[in-house]
């Protein structure tokens, strides 16, 4: 009889949380394999616009960035509205690409200097008259390779 | 006496470890988007002499600050352009420089418009308020009018697709003997098709 008595009745038994590390680490894993480190992080909006008719780009040693966009709501009380340029973690005017270009070709290796590519990461919202003048500073400097870097999908949704 | 296992480790911790790596990895990284528009900017030198271009080998692409397309003085929906495009390239009514005619071409051959893919400019105009966004889908049609001819081109010759020609030949992991072998059916299509895609500087109003 005593063997009845001895479990306490009524009390649930404890969930067992022993697979919940797993869960975790699965999740861990995936973020480790799809996402990359942040190299610079953004002080402009950052919305790309979409096409498909898009080429990978090359790999990243030979990619110099350029952002631009309206500054993020943060910094609009100092930078204004207006949509800037962001070079490294700095807002910069348009004069200050073509030296930072001839900077990051420098830093490349000899022999990837000439498949410097430049990637133009640009919000959707931005006026043309901003990318104009950073494409004329580029040929100045002949960094003729650019990829305006897009999100995959339907170009007629852009319009939208 | 019973015999004594081995004493469980408690590894309720384990999760909150975890846990705290996921963290750092989410705040620490981003997803990259790695493809875009490829495009070659011309060099910075004075034009040589001008280069006479007939009007009827020029299609004349305007977008304005309100983002509205205007084709060869038409007021022209974005949907249409793609095919406005590949109507213009692919017209073939007279001959290239050579004095060759455009056997492959399928166009209908309107003596209005261009007389060999060789000769066909396409000209892009902005304005310099027009919207970043209203630029690449303008430009993704008319590099979409251009692959898909290429494509037309490459799948009769080669049964294979040129978009994928030129993927494979770009992959820095295809066999450098592949690519040869790919390098002038590539190069023969893009000659048949040459992307002749000027922008003039945007207007200033």
């Amino acid at each position: 009889m005593a063997k009845f008595t001895k479990k306490k009745s009524g009390e649930l038994p404890a969930v067992s949380t022993a697979s919940l590390p797993d869960i975790v680490f699965m999740l861990l894993f995936f973020f480790m394999t799809v996402t990359v480190m942040k190299d610079n992080s953004l002080m402009v909006d950052n919305v790309l616009p979409i096409a498909d008719q898009v080429q990978k780009l090359d790999k990243k040693d030979r990619v110099v960035y350029i952002y631009a966009g309206k500054p993020h709501p943060r910094y609009q009380s100092k930078y204004g509205t207006e949509a800037r340029i962001q070079l490294n973690d700095k807002f910069a005017n348009v004069d200050e690409v073509a030296p930072y270009i001839l900077a990051e070709k420098a830093k490349m290796r000899q022999e990837l200097q000439p498949l410097m590519t430049t990637a133009l990461k640009v919000d959707k919202e931005t006026n043309m008259g901003l990318i104009s003048d950073i494409k004329q500073e580029l040929r100045k400097v002949n960094a003729l390779k650019v990829n305006y870097t897009t999100k995959e999908g339907d170009a007629l949704r852009n319009m939208e | 006496m019973a015999r004594r296992g081995i004493p469980e480790v408690n590894a309720g911790s384990m999760a909150d470890i975890a846990f705290l790596l996921l963290i750092f990895f989410l705040v620490t990284t981003t997803i990259e988007t790695d493809s875009g528009l490829d495009r070659k900017l011309p060099p910075d030198e004075p034009p040589e002499d001008d280069v006479i271009i007939k009007e009827r080998n020029l299609l004349q692409v305007l977008i304005n600050k309100n983002d509205q397309l205007m084709v060869d003085e038409e007021v022209t929906e974005l949907k249409d352009l793609r095919r406005v495009a590949m109507d213009f390239l692919d017209n073939g009514a007279g001959v290239n420089d050579k004095g060759e005619t455009c056997d492959y071409c399928q166009g209908a051959k309107d003596p209005e418009s261009s007389v060999h893919p060789e000769k066909a400019i396409i000209s892009l105009v902005n304005d310099r308020e027009t919207k970043y966004s209203t630029y690449i889908a303008v430009q993704n049609e008319l590099v979409a009018a251009y692959n898909q001819l290429r494509n037309r081109e490459a799948r009769r010759l080669y049964e294979m697709d040129f978009t994928e020609m030129q993927d494979l030949y770009r992959d820095p992991k295809t066999p450098e003997d592949d690519k040869e072998k790919l390098k002038p059916k590539v190069e023969r299509i893009q000659q048949m098709y040459p992307q002749l895609l000027s922008e003039a500087e945007p207007k200033k109003n």
